[in-house]
């Protein structure tokens, strides 16, 4: 099962910015649920995510318990030079998560 | 030619035309009226789902596709190492599911398919229903005959298990006495409580419900509706599910797949 499925559009043209669009698999337990012999769930979302463009954060994102599962997240980058779009979250286990995708600037 | 073998060309003929007409009465519903579940969804469910990037259902659909080209069990064989290519191999096999099978004597679903794939070819534990793994593989062949136009066969031995089917699909259940039937014939298009009630065709199985906030079977979601009736639930994977996966397939006939389907 892939952590994320990024999506840019390629190429892009320099200096102008471009959709970013990123899907991550997640649970996005809210810690308001119980399980079948009525324990509570704990809580276990995704806290936050973070964007670096060829290593500078162009965006970060604080995610809570209302962010349904498998949260969809969606921004404009401006396209400088050709490089990774890396991506890395952390939920509320500690688990961390990461994915990137490649940038190519005409 | 004799008049005996006269009377029985024309009692051939005769006989045939007969099958003809009930053929064409079988359908319940005729097949410029079929409505996918996705015309009863509102905008927002109908964007999600019609763009790949947005559908959550893919992330099943790429898990499968690496599970595909994954080697698993005693054999070390991939579904690959058999099926090839699963994009080209894959194309229309969903279609036909359910599916009278000579070896196991009865009708089995996709998801039963596959887990003999697993057990007999690849000499591996057989995933459980549900689970993500049967989902994933499932999504993706499924999603290979996206666009192609569901035609089960129920003709000689699947008969058996389409009748049954048809049975409980008319059948009343559970403590509020209703049949699937006077839902998804008599008043789909109309509105239960928030619920647009539509015609209950599974061609978008297996599908991405927000309810559940994941990717589930149609087996899922007929359990579903058996327990906003009130009634008893088959385990998942029960021979009652398969027989009515199949009079369902049966009743969307010329609906294309839209596996991985959204829905609410």
């Amino acid at each position: 099962m892939p952590d994320a499925r990024i999506t840019v559009p390629a190429p892009v043209p320099r200096g102008k910015p471009f959709e970013v669009r990123i899907i991550v698999r997640h649970p996005m337990e809210t810690g308001y649920r119980t399980d079948e012999s009525g324990k509570s769930i704990p809580r276990n979302v995704i806290r936050s995510l973070t964007c670096r463009y060829n290593g500078e954060v162009v965006f970060s994102a604080r995610l809570s318990s209302g962010i349904a599962a498998n949260p969809y997240l969606r921004f404009f980058v401006t396209a400088k030079e050709s490089g990774p779009l890396a991506f890395e979250w952390v939920d509320d286990a500690g688990v961390r998560g990461s994915d990137s995708a490649a940038v190519t600037v005409a | 030619m004799t008049s005996s073998t006269a009377l029985r060309a024309i009692l051939v003929g005769v006989l045939s035309a007969h099958a003809v007409i009930a053929c064409a009465q079988e359908r319940s519903l005729p097949l410029p009226g079929l409505r996918s579940g996705i015309t009863f969804a509102g905008a927002d469910v109908r964007a999600m789902q019609s763009d790949d990037v947005s559908n959550p259902g893919f992330l099943w659909v790429e898990g499968g596709e690496k599970r595909w080209n994954t080697a698993a069990g005693a054999t070390g064989k991939s579904c690959a190492s058999c099926h090839g290519d699963g994009r080209s191999s894959m194309r229309g096999v969903a279609t036909r599911y359910p599916r009278y099978d000579h070896a196991v004597k009865g009708v089995e679903d996709l998801d039963a398919r596959i887990n003999r794939c697993r057990t007999d070819k690849q000499g591996a534990q057989p995933w459980a229903r549900e689970s993500e793994e049967l989902l994933s593989i499932s999504a993706y062949v499924s999603y290979q005959s996206r666009g192609l136009p569901l035609a089960v066969s129920i003709d000689g031995p699947a008969r058996e298990a389409f009748e049954r089917g048809r049975v409980f699909y008319h059948a009343r259940h559970g403590q509020m006495n209703l049949s699937c039937s006077q839902c998804h014939d008599q008043n789909w298009g109309k509105r239960l409580l928030v619920e647009n009630l539509s015609q209950g065709h599974g061609n978008a199985f297996p599908a991405y419900r927000l309810e559940w906030q994941s990717l589930g079977s149609l087996q899922r979601r007929i359990r579903a509706c058996l327990f906003g009736i009130r009634a008893e639930m088959p385990a998942p994977g029960a021979p009652e599910l398969t027989d009515i996966e199949l009079y369902l397939a049966w009743r969307a006939q010329g609906l294309s797949i839209e596996a991985p389907g959204v829905r609410r």
